[in-house]
């Protein structure tokens, strides 16, 4: 069985995802009622790899359940947690559930995290584990061994269009393109401008670009973003307008804006399709595909 | 080659001396005297401030460089002011420690953390530059080693969490990977951030690394 979710992004249709960020801790409730209310509203759910280095439930869990729950999910993973053998273990196990669609990251670093002590282990990068995949997919591990039963994912990677200096990331992209990522979600974007140029270089390689939309929901939170977050440039114009939104409204204004977002990249076809990221607020995903003026889908 | 050593916190040393009361102290005129860690004057300090503890410190010496086989003569020379302490303290890298006891059979304890193996680039400032992981890989990441230079070690370029050239941990760090593009650019190598390096050998020397060169 391939992927649902390729069969999509080689449709040609401007396709959605999401994600879901697993709880701390045994309590999943919040995460059930967010994949229920998302799954059948985006093309596909990707499930975050203890973000931000903060010890979670695991993506696999995450994944295990939109997938039971008839959702499309895409499977994070990074480098920091797993060496190269629990790496290929979570692929085979991943793949023997019906999870199809991999995200290849390298991770953040742990000490970002809430286990500043802990080893980071980055065994592998996020170039290699595109290739361990490749190769896995023709029945060998890494060690060169046969495997018994062999694994097939539509596997994807991350890019940062606005990183500065530029060069050495697309030099990184073209890599992974070279590593067999069939997919990219890229880190939010909000400079259309500069992600228009960024499109412009990476329409000439065979992959599908989804735009990283990240929602900003203060004022406050969109100059915490432009200052502290690596890669992600808020133009001040958007603070301003944030700021300006009447007392209770900025998360209203957020949402706008990512609808209106969305709208622009959709009308002009500067990609293949968005990553909507709401960081703890996914209940209002619905709201920004109704300000995008996308209908409500049902998976294929 | 250079140690790079910083003094343990001094309540680590305290706990670790406490049950005993009788201690020489061993300083090294290398590495330690140049990180300022564990030379004459630091071995000096450290004696006054066991004095303050109430310990009895029967004697200390600067070894010339501790963790070299000299060191044996050097400690038989001081052989009457060790023989009636209960431990040896060491202001040396791990090294010296390990050679120290070598040839005293009494506990020897460090006064030091080894932080790593590196170069000073102005008084004071120290950086690693290799891993000493047995492959490398220099030649193709214009002399900058990505495994030490990179907080995450990655072999095929920068992450996504730099940031005007600098790394996403500390602001002051250098991205290894912008220094590796800029250096391979100006010498016209940029093809060479497009070879793909596989899973790096961590087996290269299994530990523990033991090799006879002939």
């Amino acid at each position: 069985m391939a992927s649902n979710f390729k069969q999509l992004l080689n449709s040609g249709k401007f396709v959605i995802t999401s994600e879901i960020s697993p709880p701390k801790g045994t309590n999943i409730e919040k995460m059930l009622h967010h994949i229920d209310l998302l799954k059948d509203k985006v093309d596909a759910l990707n499930v975050t790899d203890h973000q931000s280095s903060v010890m979670h439930f695991p993506s696999l869990g995450g994944c295990q359940v939109i997938e039971e729950r008839g959702g499309e999910p895409i499977l994070q993973m990074t480098c920091r947690d797993r060496n190269r053998i629990a790496l290929q273990a979570e692929l085979l196990l991943a793949y023997t559930r019906g999870i199809r669609n991999v995200l290849c990251l390298t991770g953040d670093a742990v000490v970002v995290g809430d286990h500043k002590e802990a080893k980071g282990v980055f065994d592998l990068d996020s170039v290699q584990l595109l290739r361990t995949i490749r190769q896995m997919e023709l029945g060998k591990d890494l060690g060169g061994n046969n495997l018994d039963g062999t694994i097939e994912f539509c596997a994807g990677a991350i890019v940062t269009p606005e990183a500065r200096p530029i060069e050495p990331q697309l030099i990184k992209f073209e890599n992974k393109v070279e590593a067999g990522a069939e997919f990219f979600q890229t880190q939010a974007i909000y400079d259309l401008d500069n992600f228009a140029k960024f499109m412009q270089n990476a329409r000439q390689f065979p992959v599908k670009i989804l735009a990283g939309i990240v929602l900003l929901s203060s004022a406050r939170m969109a100059k915490y973003m432009a200052e502290n977050v690596p890669g992600i440039f808020v133009p001040q114009y958007l603070i301003d307008e944030l700021a300006s939104a009447p007392k209770g409204g900025a998360l209203n204004k957020g949402i706008e804006i990512a609808g209106r977002m969305i709208t622009s990249l959709k009308k002009e076809a500067l990609c293949d399709g968005v990553h909507i990221m709401a960081i703890g607020r996914e209940e209002v995903v619905p709201d920004i595909l109704e300000a995008a003026g996308l209908p409500s889908r049902v998976m294929a | 080659m250079k140690s790079i050593t910083k003094q343990k916190p001094f309540d680590e040393i305290k706990q670790q001396l406490d049950r005993f009361d009788r201690v020489y102290i061993i300083g090294c005129g290398t590495c330690a005297t140049m990180t300022k860690t564990g030379g004459k004057e630091e071995v000096l300090d450290m004696k006054k401030r066991l004095e303050e503890l109430d310990k009895l410190v029967t004697g200390w010496t600067v070894i010339p460089t501790a963790c070299d086989e000299m060191t044996e003569v050097a400690i038989r020379e001081v052989d009457g002011a060790i023989r009636n302490v209960n431990c040896i303290l060491v202001t040396a890298c791990a090294l010296g420690v390990h050679r120290v006891s070598l040839y005293i059979e009494k506990p020897v304890i460090p006064a030091l953390d080894t932080l790593f193996i590196g170069i000073e680039d102005s008084p004071g400032y120290f950086h690693e530059v290799c891993a000493q992981c047995g492959q490398c890989i220099m030649g193709e990441t214009a002399s900058i080693c990505p495994l030490t230079a990179c907080h995450k070690g990655l072999l095929n370029g920068p992450c996504g969490g730099t940031n005007n050239g600098k790394c996403e941990v500390d602001k002051e760090k250098d991205c290894a990977w912008t220094l590796i593009y800029q250096r391979l650019r100006d010498q016209g190598r940029l093809d060479l951030m497009r070879k793909y390096h596989p899973p790096k050998n961590y087996q290269v020397m299994p530990r523990p690394k033991i090799i006879k060169l002939t």
